[in-house]
């Protein structure tokens, strides 16, 4: 049993969860109706990538593991995914530049691993990569819209770049099972598109008339199972009814 | 050993027109053939006299709803055939395309007042504000349409309007 790859699989299963968990609290809440039903839409895709994800990382640990095990009966510590997603939404300029950062991200990422070694991780990640691609053109287009509107979008979008871009570090910093991965080209090497999000951020950035913040402190743990508090809430309401009804089917 | 030959050949045909009759539950005049999720039909000997049939299907996003219940589905159709092992199997690679869509499918789209995806596959690019694709109206055949939404009421179709009779359409968008 490969405890890397199983690792690297759930870190990237939980990331899309996570994320398209975030996402769903909007489902209803969105700005306008054709807004609502994007980012729903947007959720959606989420699940279903964290599904195929999930269902990879039950058939390589065995041990009577599911999909459903892996979603709703793992814990805080378990959890292997981006800081990033788990904090809150805040306003719609928060949330639509997380969206942003995140899939601009995984388009990169998965634009590598779909030439990944390992053809399960391959097929999945072309999958993703033609609804990602969706996603950072919508999302884009609200970072500019926002950035390059009015006062107060303008000044909204500053807020939100101060509120999260620290959490951004976090996904160029590999963590043991990534590093692993590496070398035998089964994961990607996220230092290496790096340089190709930076470029994609700056130019995004410009069009919204802001800068990338000089600071640079890196907020990270998530990879490894250490949490922001935000997570166990996450946890606490998407896992309820598995935990309160074992088995429990729609 | 021909005739066995022969008899599976009998069987796939059969398989296949009873896929043809199972429909996409959110577009429900296109057959899953038509959507061109359908990527192989095996036939396995089954018991002395049986045969099971193995059904690889493809999702169109990975978060369609509809999966799940066209699987079903399948399965429903091939019970009451009289198969009775039947394995429907999913894979992701490669991933669909709108170009598998039929030529029939198409048309049938369009006729239901959903804007077909473009025979040619336009540039899926990440790129921000890029020109947006001519759609012709499904009702009047205007080219005089702008987009709403790049999504739309299920993932795989954007909302656009006609500026000419002035209809909300849905576009099967290119994938
Ligand atoms: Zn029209």
């Amino acid at each position: 049993m490969n405890t890397s790859l199983i690792n690297y699989t759930l870190h990237l299963a939980d990331t899309a969860l996570v994320m398209g968990h975030r996402n769903s609290e909007w489902c209803g809440h969105g700005p306008v109706l054709e807004q609502d039903i994007a980012i729903s839409n947007i959720a959606l895709d989420f699940i279903g990538q964290a599904r195929n994800f999930y269902q990879y990382a039950a058939s390589l640990s065995g041990n009577g593991a599911t999909e459903d095990t892996l979603a709703y009966l793992r814990d805080v510590q378990d959890f292997k995914n981006l800081l990033i997603t788990e904090i809150p939404n805040g306003d719609w300029a928060q949330t639509t530049l997380r969206q942003f950062l995140v899939s601009s991200y995984q388009y990169y990422l998965y634009q590598q691993l779909q030439y990944s070694t390992d053809e399960q991780l391959a097929a999945i990640a072309a999958k993703s990569l033609k609804e990602v691609t969706y996603h950072v053109r919508w999302s884009s287009e609200w970072v500019i819209r926002l950035g390059d509107g009015t006062e107060e979008s303008h000044q909204r979008l500053l807020k939100a770049v101060d509120e999260i871009w620290n959490f951004t570090g976090e996904m160029f910093v590999p963590a043991a099972y990534e590093q692993e991965l590496n070398t035998n080209k089964t994961g990607v090497d996220v230092l290496a598109i790096q340089p190709l999000w930076l470029h994609k951020v700056q130019e995004v950035f410009a069009e919204a008339t802001i800068s990338i913040p000089a600071k640079s402190f890196i907020q990270q743990g998530g990879k490894t199972g250490i949490h922001t508090e935000y997570l166990g809430y996450i946890l606490a309401e998407m896992q309820f009814l598995q935990r309160a009804y074992p088995g429990a089917e729609w | 050993m021909t005739i066995l030959t022969d008899h599976i050949k009998e069987v796939k045909h059969k398989i296949w027109s009873l896929l043809e009759t199972v429909n996409d539950p959110e577009v429900p005049v296109l057959s899953v053939i038509d959507l061109g999720i359908i990527r192989d039909v095996q036939i396995e000997q089954s018991g002395a006299t049986g045969y099971k049939p193995i059904i690889s299907i493809t999702p169109t996003y990975s978060g369609c709803p509809a999966m799940d219940v066209i699987s079903m589905q399948i399965r429903m159709v091939l019970l009451e055939a009289g198969f009775t092992t039947i394995e429907i199997k999913q894979v992701l690679s490669p991933a669909w395309t709108t170009e598998w869509m039929s030529a029939e499918g198409k048309d049938k789209l369009k006729a239901y007042g959903i804007a077909p995806p473009q025979y040619k596959q336009a540039v899926c690019t990440p790129d921000a504000f890029q020109a947006e694709e001519a759609i012709q109206c499904p009702q009047c055949n205007s080219w005089n349409t702008t987009m709403v939404s790049q999504f739309g009421s299920t993932a795989c179709k954007a909302l656009y309007k006609c500026e000419d009779c002035k209809e909300p359409f849905d576009y099967f968008k290119c994938h």
